[in-house]
């Protein structure tokens, strides 16, 4: 039954600056080498535990960056390093949660917040013994967002906003080192999104995983990112990486501060800029 | 959402109000009973007959359902080979669908050199029917897969049977349920063929039988039988559906 402890003492490792994800000239294209490239010559370090937010026009290949970090798709020259080691096929240590919760509709909330635990290898081979124990783990995770007495509901009797929060619960119940988001809150009306913000920034300071978000939303990236980081339009390149120092935790009265604004203006004006050239 | 009295009935006002203007274009135009029997002369036939028929058309249910159990298992295993390796798929699929293309009456008298005159073909045939849409239905469900599924499962590090036990066979079983019904009311039509052909009993024996001896009015009365038959296990098997895959199919009244 111990859930904390797992979460808030991660393995002790030797204190290393080496970063847990390396990008190097990486460029990536879909659909051979005449296909679409969709990043070139791209180059970011990002730290263990920091939160990362990606932001740029849309069709910039901002997703394809989740898409080689989690090695689902090859890069087509340059190198990918997640924890020093080079990546060579899909992950295994990932959550994922995308702009469609992407539940599994024939599981309900709880069963679908469990998935990952059938399937990481550290857990799958306990989890059908210690169904009870694992069980409980997802039941007060569901509760920290807000979700509790859900548990049984199936996916599509939950609200859209609901549906979100368990997609979150799922992508960090395995406590993932890495956690993937692709525009998570993009299909949410601007009230619930605002409320996932404050939900994703609690479990992220309580867990410290590494989190890259994709989003489009300047105020989402400035509210939740340790750094932001501007793509330019296709092909995508890395035009600009912007540190957040606002203090922690961040209330959403943050985000109406002459701090933020000047922020998000600076960021707006690089994101504009790349378009008209 | 409760249905209204009125909705529940209507299939049954329809049923009734098919039969009540068969009746009367039979009445009405005098349409002689050899031609076209009215349905109180079906009724009537059946009524004189009903050992006769209710044997036959248990011989032809219990051929139906064998030869649609030996369609679900195979139909179910080629379907999520199909589904699940594109290889597979592409090799197969010529061969099923020139399989599927040809028609089922053309290959009784074959099984009939094989097998000899009986229920084995009738069986043979009702599988042949049978089989071909819940292929489809189950690769179908298998080959459209959301990517994002697979990604969330294969970032785990899923293996390609984990995605397939996980999320392929879960996601084609609406498929394959829908299937079930079309396929039932196919293997029918393949067995009371086959039966017409190659048979000394079931209902498609018995209407040879009549028609050979100008009884069209037990002929009808075979007919309206298989068509009971059909509607019954085609509601069976939605009702099966409902309790399945509940989730696919997402009425308001499974919230509870």
């Amino acid at each position: 039954m111990n859930t904390g402890g797992e979460w808030s003492n991660p393995p002790a490792m030797a204190p290393t600056q080496q970063p847990i994800i390396d990008l190097q000239n990486v460029s990536m294209a879909y659909g051979g080498t005449d296909g679409v490239i969709a990043l070139s010559e791209t180059s970011l370090q990002i730290e263990k535990g920091e939160f990362v937010a990606i932001v740029g026009p849309s069709g910039c290949g901002k997703s394809s960056l989740l898409k080689l970090i989690s090695g689902l798709h090859p890069p087509q020259s340059g190198s990918v390093r997640v924890s020093g080691e080079p990546v060579k096929g899909p992950l295994k240590i990932c959550g994922m949660a995308f702009q469609n919760s992407m539940l599994l509709p024939w599981r309900t909330a709880i069963e679908n917040v469990l998935l990952p635990m059938e399937i990481v290898a550290a857990h799958a081979g306990r989890f059908r013994r210690n169904r009870a124990e694992y069980r409980e783990i997802a039941r007060k995770l569901l509760t920290t967002v807000g979700l509790s007495g859900f548990e049984d509901k199936y996916s599509w009797q939950l609200s859209g906003g609901m549906q979100q929060r368990a997609s979150l619960c799922r992508a960090l119940v395995h406590a993932p080192e890495l956690l993937l988001l692709d525009e998570p809150f993009g299909a949410l009306d601007p009230f619930t999104r605002e409320e996932l913000w404050d939900v994703l920034q609690a479990l992220w300071v309580e867990r410290r995983p590494t989190v890259i978000l994709v989003t489009h939303d300047l105020r989402e990236a400035i509210f939740l990112a340790d750094t932001v980081y501007v793509i330019s339009h296709r092909p995508g390149r890395v035009i600009s990486r912007t540190k957040i120092d606002l203090p922690r935790p961040r209330q959403l009265d943050d985000t109406y501060t002459s701090k933020f604004i000047d922020l998000s203006h600076s960021l707006r004006r690089q994101i504009g800029g790349s378009v008209a050239r | 959402m409760t249905k209204t009295l009125f909705e529940r009935s209507f299939p049954w006002l329809c049923t009734i109000g098919f039969f009540v203007l068969w009746q009367i274009v039979c009445v009405g135009l005098n349409v002689d009973t050899f031609i076209l029997p009215s349905p109180t002369a079906v009724w009537h036939s059946f009524t004189q007959h009903t050992a006769l028929i209710m044997s036959n058309a248990l011989q032809t249910l219990m051929t139906t359902l064998a030869g649609f159990a030996l369609g679900v298992a195979v139909g179910l295993l080629f379907g999520l080979l199909v589904g699940a390796s594109p290889a597979v798929y592409d090799g197969l699929y010529p061969i099923m669908i020139g399989f599927n293309s040809i028609p089922k009456v053309a290959i009784v008298p074959v099984l009939v050199i094989w097998f000899g005159i009986g229920t084995v073909p009738a069986i043979i045939t009702a599988f042949a029917t049978a089989t071909f849409p819940i292929v489809v239905n189950v690769a179908t469900g298998l080959a459209t897969i959301e990517p994002e599924w697979q990604d969330v499962l294969r970032v785990l590090g899923a293996r390609k049977w984990q995605i397939l036990t996980k999320i392929g066979i879960p996601r084609a079983m609406p498929y394959f349920f829908a299937s079930l019904k079309v396929a039932i009311t196919l293997a029918f039509i393949g067995s009371v063929v086959a039966e017409t052909v190659a048979a000394n009993s079931g209902i498609g024996y018995l209407m040879m039988v009549a028609s050979g001896r100008f009884d069209v009015p037990l002929v009808f009365a075979a007919l309206v039988v298989v068509g009971v038959m059909g509607v019954g296990m085609y509601q069976a098997f939605v009702i099966i559906e409902r309790r399945m895959t509940f989730w696919a199919i997402r009425t308001q009244e499974v919230v509870t």
